[in-house]
């Protein structure tokens, strides 16, 4: 079975966070997990290329964009928001 | 030690053509950002930028030059024509041999890059033109510069980013300080609108999609520009023994590096870099009336700036005035200090400060006076300029009236 929404984006942060895909869980926030402004910016970026999708975020403003960065699960949501708005 | 002046000014950028057009938007508050007129500007998401208008290079260079100039050397040997044509100085025999030209740039002739990148990865052919190497390198605008005024002292391209110019006229004043050199041509230039400049610039996101707002709590990134601005240093008792006519005079310069992050500002390395500067100069913060800021629009550099500027003058902070006018003319990258030392020569010079535009919402962390959106009449003696760069590294200089 192929790689679902979830597993991608954990694997994505884990791998950025340089951690075991065990060690991320939903509730974790990118401050828990160590990664700072320059390290969201490229698991973003990682996001953009896994899905081929493009994510709203502004890190002059990181809480107004549209996407909800505050945890690992709502990270989730919004990519999996994404992903269902692509046209088939 | 010698004092060092300046007398002579020239550039080209989004608000106009040389000197006086620029002060004039500037005294104005006009903005030069405006829809991106380049190629595949569709396949880009950001798309605005202060881009030089109603410009043609053929209008001012014939077809030879123009396969050796890249953009950041036609907009480099345009505005050192007005300089070195406004002081009025010619170079031949001992002034030449001991006069130079110290330029910043970032990108350097990065048209020249993408357009010749296209040709051999997009286009698939297997030959360049043969100038290509010697008009993309960064030293191109300050040799052309040399060759075409026979400036042939110590002569070199300052390239760190965001603090180029201030690195560059920094190292103008005191060779000319030291006794080393009696006249000094010095600046910046950058012309990074094109497709790869942009979209380098998008991938970190911190690129506005409409407007630089510098310290506006609304400010959502920055907006790029492109242009020049040279300018002439020359030794006082050189410049006073022949009668020209002196602009203003450079009394101080401090460089310092963060050696702390990439991207990310500190404040400690910024306050450093102001207060040498003012130690330099042998100045007291008091003295300081006005601070062209590095004011980038930017969530991290607004914030930054401010608080360091705070620790340095302390009560006299809330006195000061402090702009940005990259909100008119875009972030010149190694070109915006020399475009950002005109709105100094217009404050020392015309008693007029510019203005920052885009202001629309207070920022409790940008509680400073930042002159928003209306240039104001005010007497000032002495300001400063201000540029922190990309990797961390600070350049200020120190300006008084004369």
């Amino acid at each position: 079975m192929s790689e679902t929404v979830k597993d991608t984006v954990i694997r994505i942060i884990a791998e950025q966070a340089v951690l075991d895909v065990s060690d991320v869980t939903p509730e974790s926030t990118l401050d828990d997990l160590g990664i700072d402004s320059l390290g969201l910016v490229e698991c973003i970026f990682a996001i953009e290329e896994a899905f081929d999708i493009q994510v709203p975020f502004n890190a002059n403003e990181p809480t107004e964009s549209d996407f909800d960065i505050s945890s690992v699960a709502a990270i989730i949501r919004a990519v999996e928001g994404l992903v269902a708005e692509q046209p088939a | 030690m010698k004092r060092v002046v300046i007398t002579g000014a020239g550039t080209i950028n989004a608000l106009g053509h040389d000197v006086p057009q620029t002060w004039d938007a500037m005294a104005n508050g006009r903005c030069g950002i405006g829809e991106l007129n380049i190629r595949d500007v569709e396949r880009l998401s950001i798309r605005i930028g202060g881009q030089v208008r109603d410009y043609d290079a053929e209008d001012h260079f014939n077809r030879q030059q123009i396969a050796l100039y890249d953009r950041f050397t036609q907009f480099t040997l345009l505005a050192a024509k007005q300089a070195i044509g406004q002081s009025g100085l010619k170079f031949s025999g001992d002034l030449a041999a001991r006069s130079g030209v110290v330029l910043g740039t970032s990108g350097g002739g990065l048209t020249t890059q993408d357009e010749n990148y296209r040709v051999v990865y997009e286009e698939g052919k297997n030959r360049v033109h043969p100038f290509v190497v010697p008009k993309l390198m960064n030293n191109a605008a300050c040799s052309h510069v040399s060759m075409v005024y026979n400036l042939k002292g110590p002569s070199f391209t300052v390239a760190t980013a965001c603090a180029s110019s201030n690195h560059a006229m920094g190292q103008a004043f005191q060779f000319i300080r030291s006794g080393m050199a009696p006249v000094m041509v010095t600046g910046g230039s950058e012309s990074m609108l094109c497709f790869g400049g942009v979209k380098a610039w998008e991938g970190l996101r911190v690129m506005s999609k409409d407007a630089c707002r510098p310290f506006s709590a609304n400010r959502n990134g920055m907006v790029q520009g492109e242009g020049a601005a040279v300018f002439v240093f020359e030794e006082y008792e050189h410049a006073k023994a022949r009668g020209a006519d002196i602009l203003a005079e450079v009394v101080g310069f401090a460089m310092t590096s963060d050696a702390a992050d990439i991207v990310m500002p500190s404040k400690h390395g910024a306050a450093r870099a102001i207060s040498g500067a003012l130690r330099d100069a042998g100045l007291s913060p008091e003295q300081v009336g006005y601070i062209n800021a590095h004011g980038t629009g930017t969530a991290a550099n607004d914030k930054t700036e401010c608080a360091a500027v705070a620790d340095v003058f302390g009560a006299h902070a809330d006195k000061l005035m402090i702009s940005s006018t990259k909100s008119m003319h875009g972030h010149l990258i190694g070109g915006t200090g020399a475009v950002e030392l005109l709105a100094c020569l217009m404050a020392l010079r015309n008693g007029v400060i510019a203005p920052t535009i885009g202001y629309e919402e207070y920022d409790p962390e940008c509680s400073l006076d930042v002159v928003p959106n209306e240039a104001r009449e005010a007497k000032v003696d002495v300001v400063l300029s201000n540029a922190f760069a990309f990797g961390g590294l600070n350049a200020v200089l120190a300006l008084r009236r004369i």
